[in-house]
C-alpha cells in the first residue's frame, strides 16, 4: 500500500496513459493528476446534458466498513440514520465534527446486510479513514482503507443508460437514483451505481484498477453513435454547480453545519442505535434551532445580468455593505451567464432581493438572488 | 503548436503584428488560449485609451479563472474586436486570426519582444 506521498509526486489512476493519449489538460486535484479537460469544456459540459460524458474519478476515497456492528456504527459516525439503508440502496450523508463542523460529505453504499462501502472525497479520504478508525472503538465493526482497491468511472447524461446497457446484463431500468448492486460491466466484475454528481441521470462504475482501461475503452466505444465524450473536472465542477449541489471546500468546512449549508435534512435525530447518541449530536440540535430560527446567512444563488463571472471568496454587496460571500463562481453553459454559490446575510437571501451586486475586483455588477438549483433535469 | 513566423510575442503571451502605417494588431497566443480554456468574456481596452507597454489593459475571463490582458506596447487604441467581444470563444479556435483582440498606434516598442522561435523556446511548446 502506497498512501499520502509527498506532494510534489501528485498520484496517478490507472487511467493515466489513456487520458494523455486522448492530450488531456491534466491538472494536480487533491494530490492527484487528474484530466481537467481534454477539448473544450463547454462542451463537455453540453454533452453530459444532451447526450452523455465519461469521467475518471479514481481520485475519490473508498473505505469498506464490514462486520455485525457496521450500521450501528455509521449511525454514531455520520449524521444519518445509516442502519436503516436498504441492501443495495445508497445514502448521502456527512461526518460531523463534536462541535458540528462538517469534517465531510460522503455517499455511503449498503453493499450487503453487514457490509458498507464509504466513498469519501479525495482531500478528505485521510481524514474520513482516521476518524471512523477512531470512532470504531468498541463497536463490532472493520474499517478498512480500500481506495486502492478501485478504480472509478461514471457515465453520465441522458444517453448513460443506452450506452451502459450495451455492455452489461444487469437491470438497470429496476436500478433507482441512489441505489448500488454488484454486476458485470463489459466482462469485468463491477459495482454499478445509479448516482453522479452533474445533476444528470447516471451511473458510477467501482472496478479493480486493472480493469479500468479496459472499461473506458469498452464505454468509449458503446458510445460512439450516442455522442459519449470524455469529460474532465472542469465540467463536473460547472455541472455540479448548476446542479445546486456542495463541494467540500468551497461550500462545505468544519466551519460550518449541516444546518449553515442548509443541508440540515441530512442530520437525523431519531436514530435508534447506540441509543441515539451520535458524534456531534448536542452541538448539532443546537444548530438545528439557530437555523429554525434566525439563520445568520444563508446558501443562495446568484445570477448575473453582465458577463463577469464571480469566484470563490468575492464579497456579495448590497448598498455598499458586505452582506456575503461567493463560495463557487462559474459562467453557467446551460443559462449562459455567470452563476454563483454564496453565503448571504438572512436579510438579503430571499429570492429577488433588489440591489445585490457582487464585487468583481471593484465594480459592483448586479446579481439576481435565487433559489437553488440553477437546472433541474426534466424526468 | 506552431505560432506565426511573422508575428513578435511577449513573456505575457500576447502577439503583436508587424505594424502597418504605425498600427499594428494584438492578440494572445494560441498557448495562452489553451492554458485559460473556454474564454466566456473578454475587456477590452477602448478605442481613444492609451496603453502602456507591459502594463494591464483589460482581462479575459474563462470558466477557472480570469487573466489580465497585457499591452505589448505602448501606444492608442483605435479599433477593438466587436465579434470577440460577441464571442469570446473566437480566442480559442482562431487566436491569431478572428480572434484578435485590438488595433494599436505604436508609439514606443520595448526592447525585449521575442520572435516566433524565441518564443516557442520560451512557451516550452
Amino acid at each position: 500500500m502506497n498512501h499520502a506521498p509527498p506532494s510534489s509526486t501528485p498520484r496517478k489512476t490507472a487511467l493515466d496513459a489513456v487520458h494523455r493519449a486522448l492530450g488531456a489538460t491534466m491538472t494536480d486535484f487533491a494530490g492527484w493528476d487528474m484530466p481537467l479537460r481534454y477539448g473544450s469544456e463547454r462542451d463537455e459540459h453540453t454533452a453530459v446534458r444532451t447526450r452523455a460524458g465519461l469521467f475518471d474519478l479514481s481520485h475519490m476515497g473508498e473505505i469498506t466498513v464490514s462486520g455485525p456492528a457496521a450500521g450501528a456504527l455509521l449511525d454514531y459516525a455520520l449524521v444519518g440514520n445509516i442502519g436503516s439503508v436498504a441492501v443495495g440502496r445508497a445514502r448521502y450523508t456527512m461526518i460531523c465534527q463534536e462541535d458540528g463542523g462538517i469534517l465531510d460529505d460522503l455517499i455511503v453504499y449498503r453493499l450487503g446486510e453487514d457490509t458498507y462501502m464509504v466513498v469519501a472525497n479525495a482531500s478528505n479520504a485521510q481524514t474520513v479513514l482516521d476518524a471512523l478508525t477512531g470512532r470504531a472503538a468498541g463497536f463490532d465493526a472493520e474499517v478498512r482503507d480500500d481506495r486502492d482497491a478501485y478504480a472509478l468511472l461514471a457515465v453520465q447524461g441522458p444517453q448513460s443508460p443506452g450506452i451502459l446497457g450495451k455492455l452489461t446484463d444487469a437491470d438497470l431500468d429496476g436500478l433507482k437514483y441512489y441505489a448500488g448492486l454488484p454486476g458485470t460491466v463489459a466482462g469485468v466484475p463491477a459495482l454499478i451505481a445509479r448516482t453522479g454528481y452533474t445533476g444528470e441521470d447516471g451511473f458510477e462504475l467501482f472496478v479493480e484498477p486493472r480493469y479500468a482501461e479496459g472499461l473506458w475503452r469498452a464505454l468509449t466505444e458503446a458510445g460512439e453513435g450516442a455522442g459519449l465524450v470524455p469529460c474532465g473536472l472542469s465540467c463536473r465542477d460547472t455541472l455540479r454547480l448548476e446542479a445546486g449541489m456542495p463541494l467540500y471546500g468551497n461550500e462545505l468546512s468544519t466551519a460550518l453545519t449541516p444546518f449553515d449549508a442548509g443541508l440540515g435534512r441530512v442530520v437525523k435525530f431519531d436514530k435508534t442505535s447506540n441509543g441515539g447518541a451520535f458524534v456531534g449530536r448536542e452541538a448539532l440540535e443546537a444548530a438545528a434551532e439557530r437555523a429554525a430560527g434566525t439563520p445568520p446567512r444563508k446558501l443562495v444563488g446568484l445570477i448575473a445580468d453582465g458577463r463577469r463571472v464571480p469566484r470563490a471568496g468575492y464579497r456579495v454587496v448590497a448598498d455598499g455593505t458586505p452582506v456575503g460571500e461567493v463560495t463557487s463562481g462559474a459562467p453557467s453553459p446551460t443559462l449562459g451567464r455567470p452563476v454563483a454559490m454564496a453565503y448571504v446575510d438572512a436579510s438579503h437571501a430571499a429570492p429577488g432581493t433588489p440591489g445585490v451586486t457582487v464585487d468583481i475586483r471593484g465594480s459592483q455588477e448586479p446579481y439576481e438572488v435565487v433559489a437553488l438549483p440553477f437546472y433541474k433535469r426534466q424526468k | 503548436m506552431s505560432n506565426p513566423q511573422q508575428l513578435r510575442y511577449t513573456k505575457e503571451h500576447e502577439w503583436l503584428s508587424t505594424p502597418e502605417d504605425g498600427v499594428a494588431t494584438v492578440g494572445i497566443t494560441e498557448f495562452a488560449a489553451n492554458a485559460l480554456g473556454d474564454v466566456v468574456f473578454a475587456q477590452l481596452p477602448e478605442v481613444g485609451d492609451t496603453v502602456t507597454a507591459g502594463e494591464a489593459c483589460g482581462e479575459l475571463e474563462s470558466t477557472k479563472s480570469v487573466s489580465d490582458l497585457y499591452a505589448p506596447v505602448t501606444g492608442e487604441v483605435v479599433e477593438t474586436n466587436q465579434d470577440v467581444v460577441d464571442d469570446p470563444s473566437l480566442v480559442n479556435s482562431a487566436p491569431y486570426e478572428g480572434g484578435w483582440l485590438f488595433k494599436v498606434r505604436v508609439a514606443e516598442e520595448p526592447g525585449e519582444l521575442l520572435t516566433a522561435d524565441e518564443y516557442q523556446d520560451f512557451s516550452g511548446n
